[in-house]
């Protein structure tokens, strides 16, 4: 299983990549995809939403159960994947790439030092 | 935790195992969806060896399973199968299983996660000359389901598979192996269940043998995964989920299988007055209206704001690409039309009331 270097994690099981040192791409991890299985929905948040850290923004509807998606730091939701709405599976096949969920306006960079290193991340999932 | 003999096979493949009733099972192999697909299109196989088998012999064999289970023992011939169901005197199900006539003997085949229950139940009410055992761990069973199902398994076998009819058996071989080859499923697809010897070094001959002789097919494993979505298209019950101890199999609409008239049996007076009494709720099936969000085990169901019921089963259906589900409600609000809501974790869904199954059923 793959977790780039390049990304932050929380906890659970999301991954943030930080763009223009001031926008932040959210997604779930592989790990996370492979345990939730097929996914068939994502309850996307409205633009313009504000988030804390580590707040749920939406949810995520597998055939078999249903996952709670948190922010990975605080901000404002600017962006959503309208192409999940069709293609919900997008985050089975490549939940780094095309299966990203959100994008935030990062309200403080810091936040980035309580989120997990891709080694951090691996260790908590035992991989 | 127990293990199945496929456990090494399912481990080969890479299956995402999970515990289930006791065993470690597995729950997925390549997705539940493909998997789904491929038993609804093709030919899949189920590892099922977790199921409970008890064997009853005796003089009064016959008798016991009358007193034991709601459907009428004596029309059971040798050579069929008979869903039913046990149920305690207040008509509450302990458990719904299925009973093979043998011959010699009759097989109980029960849900895993109640066999200790059962088979306790069960001794409880031995009475006259019954020998009653319980052969869970010396029975393997595969179930291989699917359109393409008989011509897989037909190449490995000198039994004319064509000519077992639905919810009958044969004892033969196949890929070298005696077994019960059985007509039964629970997919809702043309399909068979495979008893035999639950030794490693013949699960695994069979096991490779059906896989081969499906290749051309496209034939793979399906888990568990793919059988609770597989069964909840056909509106098939599970216990622990759609039956248990709280219902009781008139309003669960398992009517058909309760036979009042064939004389006493435990639950019978209860369910007569239930009956007479008129059910006060019903088990249905519904599809989610505009929303692929499935329902889940548990969700309260409404109509125009006031609670009505509760969900028993949900899924993602694959074939009809919808949230489907079954549940207890209100006999008032229960007729196939009938628009209700589901609170899934605070959001509304609406639903409406459909009949069963929801994707038809060519198991027959």
């Amino acid at each position: 299983m793959q977790f780039p270097e390049n990304l932050k994690y929380t906890k659970e099981h999301e991954w943030i990549r930080v763009e223009d040192n001031s926008i932040g791409v959210v997604g779930i991890t592989e790990y996370a995809q492979s345990e939730l299985g097929d996914i068939v929905y994502v309850e996307l948040p409205q633009i313009g939403k504000v988030v804390k850290q580590l707040e749920s923004f939406g949810t995520i509807e597998a055939v078999k159960t249903v996952a709670d998606l948190f922010a990975p730091v605080s901000g404002e939701i600017i962006e959503v994947n309208e192409k999940l709405k069709s293609s919900p599976e997008l985050i089975n096949k490549d939940p780094y790439g095309e299966g990203w969920i959100i994008k935030i306006k990062i309200k403080d960079l810091n936040e980035l030092n309580n989120l997990l290193s891709a080694e951090d991340y691996r260790k908590l999932i035992g991989k | 935790m127990k293990r199945t003999p496929f456990y090494e096979i399912h481990l080969e493949l890479g299956a995402k195992i999970a515990p289930f009733a006791g065993y470690e099972m597995p729950i997925q192999y390549d997705g539940i969806i493909v998997e789904h697909k491929r038993v609804r299109e093709s030919v899949g196989v189920f590892d099922v060896s977790h199921m409970g088998e008890f064997r009853v012999s005796g003089k009064d064999a016959l008798g016991f399973l009358q007193k034991l289970t709601v459907n009428d023992v004596s029309k059971l011939t040798p050579g069929r199968a008979q869903y039913s169901a046990m149920c305690y005197e207040d008509g509450g199900i302990v458990d719904d299983l299925l009973i093979y006539n043998l011959g010699d003997s009759y097989m109980v085949v029960v849900n895993a996660a109640n066999i200790e229950k059962d088979f306790e139940w069960m001794k409880k009410h031995l009475d006259g000359d019954v020998n009653f055992e319980n052969i869970s761990d010396e029975v393997a069973l595969l179930a291989v389901q699917g359109p393409k199902s008989l011509l897989t398994l037909q190449k490995l076998t000198g039994v004319d598979l064509s000519q077992i009819k639905y919810y009958h058996f044969v004892k033969g071989k196949l890929a070298g192996v005696d077994m019960i080859i059985s007509r039964t499923g629970y997919t809702g697809e043309l399909g068979f269940e495979l008893y035999f010897e639950a030794d490693p070094e013949i699960c695994k001959k069979v096991w490779t043998a059906v896989m081969e002789a499906g290749k051309e097919f496209g034939i793979g494993p399906a888990g568990l995964g793919a059988r609770d979505t597989l069964r909840t298209e056909m509106g098939y019950m599970l216990y622990g989920n759609d039956i248990d101890q709280t219902t009781n199999p008139l309003e669960a609409g398992l009517d058909w299988i309760v036979k009042l008239d064939k004389g006493d049996f435990i639950g019978r007076e209860s369910l007569l007055r239930i009956k007479n009494e008129g059910l006060k709720r019903k088990l249905v099936g519904f599809t989610v209206v505009d929303e692929r969000i499935p329902p889940r085990h548990g969700y309260e169901i409404f109509k125009d704001g006031e609670k009505v019921g509760y969900v028993t089963s949900g899924t993602f259906s694959p074939i009809l690409e919808k949230g489907i589900g079954m549940g207890y409600v209100d006999i008032k609000f229960s007729n196939p039309g009938e628009r209700i809501s589901v609170n899934a974790r605070g959001k509304e869904l609406t639903a409406v009331i459909v009949n069963l199954p929801f994707v038809p059923n060519r198991a027959r």
